[in-house]
């Protein structure tokens, strides 16, 4: 399963990219060149919150379940949501530099998703801070399940912190990309793809880093280790 | 009960958080400088991080002096739900912490130059905010039972999630200060909060609270 979507990551990235750059216009209303930023940014932005769902998802799967592997593939997801959440805070600023003067702002969407990078070090800084690796992933899941309910909360509140007149300060989003040329729209999300596909890639190796650690003292994993050794 | 009594035989510890309180709003104006209209400004988020932070400073002994004598394991093993004892504890927790902040805000609105009706606004946002505070926090104090460090762990788990109380308890009292009557839509926002975390936090507290100590 890895080299698969390790080749579908390259190729969709190279594809994505390469159309964005190549066959769509060269500027777009007054921003330049530097809206080609959106390639990464968004796929970084939305990576970001759907590993944060699929992280509680599998955490809760692990503490209704008790299996221990939900446990780790949301540990193992942690890390990845985390650098999707930097990518996407970093190229915003880039971004924001660009086209809106300005590196930070204390704009909803920015907020949160600094808040979510937040959420992602308190959910690793626990896992680490807790030596019985039980104890460790479910305290973790709890936390990350405490985290699910209050993103929605957090998110809402910072959209609307006046109750009488709640108007939202971003530029909004359009469904189906609104006035956006076809062709920028293809190549993102061609590129959110790439990204997906590379989450899967990341995850699925650190899981299996995960479980060679964890069952270190079995049988099976020692048999691995010499018939490794025989094939040198 | 138990709580309360232990308390007020060490009545420092209460003391402490006041006091941490009353330093930190104290700090602000000398750092930020005296003058009247950036104090008003600044005044309802000082004093909302500031009662932040002196909750949470307060949190790590929640479960712990109950953790290492080994009460928390007994209270583990009654037939009541645990969620109520954890209540119960939470309570007693905020009698302690929360409650000395609300009496606590006039002075704050003496510092900052504040109206007299945005100082009522503040008693009263504290009054619903600082429950929230004890309740969300206790999650993260059964979380981090035991742990080498938890204290800065725990502010690193709490803290983004404190955001909202704070967001709406610093704009009642600003929008207070500006005049505005109509404060109606921002305490039905924070009691909402203290309704859903009185429901959810207890059976969260008492689920991490089985995982921490088995």
């Amino acid at each position: 399963m890895i080299p698969f979507f390790g080749w579908l990551t390259a190729i969709l990235a190279i594809g994505g990219l390469y159309w964005g750059f190549f066959e769509t216009p060269d500027t777009l209303s007054d921003q330049k060149q530097y809206y080609r930023i959106i390639y990464i940014h968004v796929g970084a932005a939305w990576m970001s919150m759907w590993l944060y769902i699929m992280m509680a998802a599998w955490a809760l799967a692990g503490l209704v379940f008790q299996t221990r592997l939900s446990f780790m593939i949301a540990s193992a997801i942690a890390p990845t949501g985390a650098i999707a959440t930097f990518l996407a805070l970093w190229t915003g600023a880039f971004w924001g530099k660009t086209s809106w003067g300005t590196w930070w702002d204390w704009d909803p969407r920015m907020t949160s998703e600094l808040i979510l990078l937040f959420l992602y070090m308190g959910y690793m800084a626990l896992q680490s801070a807790i030596d019985d690796p039980r104890r460790a992933d479910r305290a973790a899941a709890l936390l990350a399940l405490v985290g699910l309910v209050c993103v929605p909360i957090i998110f809402w509140s910072i959209n609307c912190p006046n109750p009488n007149e709640c108007a939202a300060l971003h530029q909004t989003s359009k469904p189906g990309g609104g006035n956006m040329d076809p062709n920028i729209l293809i190549a993102m999300l061609v590129v959110a793809l790439a990204f997906w596909m590379y989450a899967f890639v990341a995850i699925l190796m650190r899981v299996r880093n995960i479980i060679l650690e964890r069952e270190r003292h079995t049988t099976w994993v020692n048999e691995l280790n010499k018939l490794l050794e025989e094939n040198k | 009960m138990r709580d309360l009594t232990l308390a007020m035989r060490r009545r420092t510890d209460v003391l402490t958080t006041l006091f941490f309180f009353i330093i930190v709003v104290s700090l602000f104006p000398l750092g930020a400088g005296t003058e009247k209209i950036i104090l008003q400004k600044i005044a309802p988020g000082v004093a909302w991080v500031a009662a932040l932070l002196a909750s949470m400073l307060a949190l790590e002994r929640l479960f712990a002096s109950d953790f290492a004598d080994g009460t928390l394991e007994q209270m583990l093993l009654t037939p009541q739900p645990m969620f109520i004892l954890v209540l119960g504890k939470v309570f007693a927790h905020w009698l302690l912490t929360g409650l000395p902040l609300v009496f606590i805000a006039p002075l704050v609105g003496l510092q900052y130059y504040l109206p007299n009706e945005a100082v009522g606004t503040m008693m009263l946002a504290l009054l619903i905010g600082t429950p929230v505070l004890s309740l969300v926090g206790a999650i993260g104090a059964a979380l981090t039972l035991g742990l080498r460090g938890g204290g800065i762990l725990l502010s690193l788990l709490i803290l983004p999630l404190y955001i909202p109380i704070m967001i709406y308890g610093a704009g009642v009292v600003s929008a207070s200060a500006m005049g505005t009557t109509d404060l109606q839509a921002y305490f039905s926002i924070l009691s909402g909060f203290l309704i859903l975390a009185l429901v959810l936090s207890p059976i969260a507290t008492a689920a991490a609270l089985r995982i921490s100590v088995e």
